[in-house]
């Protein structure tokens, strides 16, 4: 029989639940991260429109580069200040 | 002896022996005047019956040769309150008198005569003894495979493997690999994305194994694995990212040639264990370790073939402009690499030109390409100027600076040709840079030089990048830490 050694981290990944759905955005606090993506912008213009026009509040973030991770104090600052975020992706 | 497992010397005299040994053979009366006049102790490596008078004590298991380092038999050590105190080996009467205290030692004998190898330095040996006395020292999770399954299939079942079979990480191949590195296998090497968990010496040695790695390729794969996970070379973003990128680790110094890895002929292509191996080890801890795998975090639209493994190593002992370590800060001489966020290498042709400015312009023309004639700034790239382009520059006196200032000079077009819309073409540069005089295609010190290939051949290779800069990635180089 062979042993060999384990090429993994070993970690074993703590899975977290979502959190419910919200039934309505209406006075929620909605993100809106950017991730400095060209027009991605653009997107979260138009999302903002639809959004403030069934009530809900919207504040705008963004990465400083799309290559890399979002800096821990942002998505701090995003989790303490929204009940939901949306990030848009697109070129 | 630190090790507190290592079986204690008995107090006197201890002579390690094996029968296959004609010394040890030679010297058994020796052992019968000393066993007459000192405490002696005689240990047997390979015939528990070897002397026979004086009688023996097994060394079956190598426990007492490894632990004391036994390397030649005969091995006489002088033992005081189980530590050792003197040591002698082969057979050399004065010594043995000298450390015995008794003399006139083996009158019928010549002075002196060599010893053999000891067993537990045997090359068959010695990977299996370091398994079983040195077991304590590794610390990564045991998988036992069992005698009906493959252990090739296993691993690729597992996803251990970038689509091409991987060697068993046995204990033995690990504790062989660590010995290419001074480093303790509990060291933290680097922090790996995706996941972001701290490797250990350990685990890379384990993916090196799996590469097929030497164990003298390891500091390379260690250096590679620092050089690549960290925020400035940002690993995380080449596997996050739609284009084909990967890790190219450029390699240099006296240390390449020690290890064999090529730098001449089909430097960039297949057939050299160490260039394909060290890339492809640094992969692996990304894949397995990290995490970072095709479909997963890894984005890549299409990939390139060099995300297997994309290694190679500068001819700088013959290149006539230093090598890319140099230029960025390392000492000449000193064993070092880069790891660049690039592409799969894409063909410069010329056979023509035979004046340095020509060929300068004609470089030029052809860098202007990479990505995207009309997009410029943020990607870099390294030339791999081939042994006949280098020789047109080198004979006209043009040393690194020289070549890349004359390149950069036809490397700047007006905005008006790359704004976006310009010839018809979308792509291209925002409205704001339309009426720029000039704009140059790379920031500065964004285009590299390096020297590899074989001697024939008026070609050039070019490794496009990603991202550059504190967006995305930069270049890194470290001195290869042994």
């Amino acid at each position: 029989m062979t042993t060999i050694l384990d090429p993994t981290s070993e970690r074993t990944i703590v899975e977290r639940e979502r959190l419910a759905r919200p039934a309505s955005l209406e006075g929620l606090t909605v993100g809106l991260l950017d991730i400095s993506k060209p027009r991605g912008d653009v997107f979260l213009d138009r999302i903002e429109e639809r959004l403030v026009g069934i009530g809900a509040t919207v504040k705008r973030y963004e990465k400083p580069t799309f290559a890399k991770p979002a800096p821990v104090d942002l998505r701090h600052e995003i989790a303490t200040e929204c009940q939901v975020v949306i990030e848009a992706l697109a070129d | 002896m630190t090790d507190p497992t290592a079986p204690p010397l008995p107090d006197g005299i201890v002579v390690i022996v094996k029968r296959e040994c004609e010394t040890c053979q030679m010297v058994v009366p020796v052992l019968r005047e000393l066993a007459a006049s000192v405490e002696l102790h005689v240990y047997t490596q390979d015939d528990p019956d070897f002397p026979g008078d004086p009688a023996a004590i097994p060394d079956s298991d190598l426990a007492v040769s490894w632990f004391h380092d036994i390397e030649t038999v005969p091995t006489v050590i002088r033992s005081r309150d189980g530590a050792e105190v003197a040591r002698t080996v082969g057979w050399a009467r004065e010594a043995w008198e000298e450390l015995t205290g008794v003399d006139d030692l083996g009158g019928d004998l010549p002075p002196m005569r060599p010893g053999c190898g000891s067993m537990s330095v045997d090359p068959d040996l010695v990977d299996e003894l370091r398994v079983r006395f040195g077991r304590s020292t590794l610390s990564s999770r045991r998988i036992e495979v069992a005698a009906a399954e493959d252990e090739f299939e296993m691993m690729f079942a597992r996803g251990w493997s970038d689509g091409l079979p991987v060697i068993p990480p046995t204990e033995q191949r690990v504790m062989a690999m660590l010995e290419g590195t001074s480093r303790a296998p509990s060291d933290i090497v680097a922090t790996i994305p995706p996941n972001l968990d701290q490797i250990n010496v350990e685990k890379v040695a384990i993916s090196a194994v799996m590469a097929g790695c030497k164990p003298e390729y390891l500091p390379w794969v260690l250096t590679a694995v620092e050089a690549a996970c960290n925020d400035e070379f940002n690993m995380h973003g080449l596997l996050a990212t739609t284009m084909p990128v990967g890790p190219v680790v450029v390699c240099s110094g006296p240390g390449t040639r020690a290890i064999g890895m090529n730098s001449g002929g089909n430097a960039l292509g297949q057939g050299n264990r160490a260039n394909l191996t060290i890339g492809r080890a640094l992969q692996l801890v990304v894949r397995n370790f990290g995490g970072g795998r095709p479909g997963e975090v890894d984005r890549a639209a299409h990939g390139n073939p060099g995300k297997l493994s994309f290694c190679f190593a500068e001819a700088d002992d013959t290149s006539p402009y230093g090598t890319l370590a140099v230029e960025h800060g390392i000492e000449p001489g000193v064993d070092a690499l880069t790891v660049f966020a690039g592409e799969g290498p894409q063909g410069f042709v010329d056979q023509l030109s035979r004046e340095p400015e020509q060929l300068a312009a004609s470089l030029a023309m052809r860098l202007q390409a990479i990505q995207h004639p009309k997009l410029i700034l943020m990607f870099d790239a390294i030339v791999v100027m081939g042994p006949e382009h280098a020789r047109v520059f080198a004979d006209a006196g043009w040393d690194r600076d020289r070549i890349l200032w004359e390149v950069a000079l036809h490397l700047n077009q007006p905005g008006a040709d790359l704004v976006r819309g310009a010839h018809g073409v979308a792509e291209g540069v925002p409205e704001a840079f339309a009426d720029a005089e000039s704009l140059p295609k790379f920031r500065p010190g964004g285009l590299m030089l390096t020297y590899a290939g074989g001697g024939a051949g008026l070609f050039s290779q070019i490794i496009a990048g990603w991202v550059n800069g504190d967006k995305g990635s930069k270049p890194v180089t470290r001195a290869v830490q042994y």
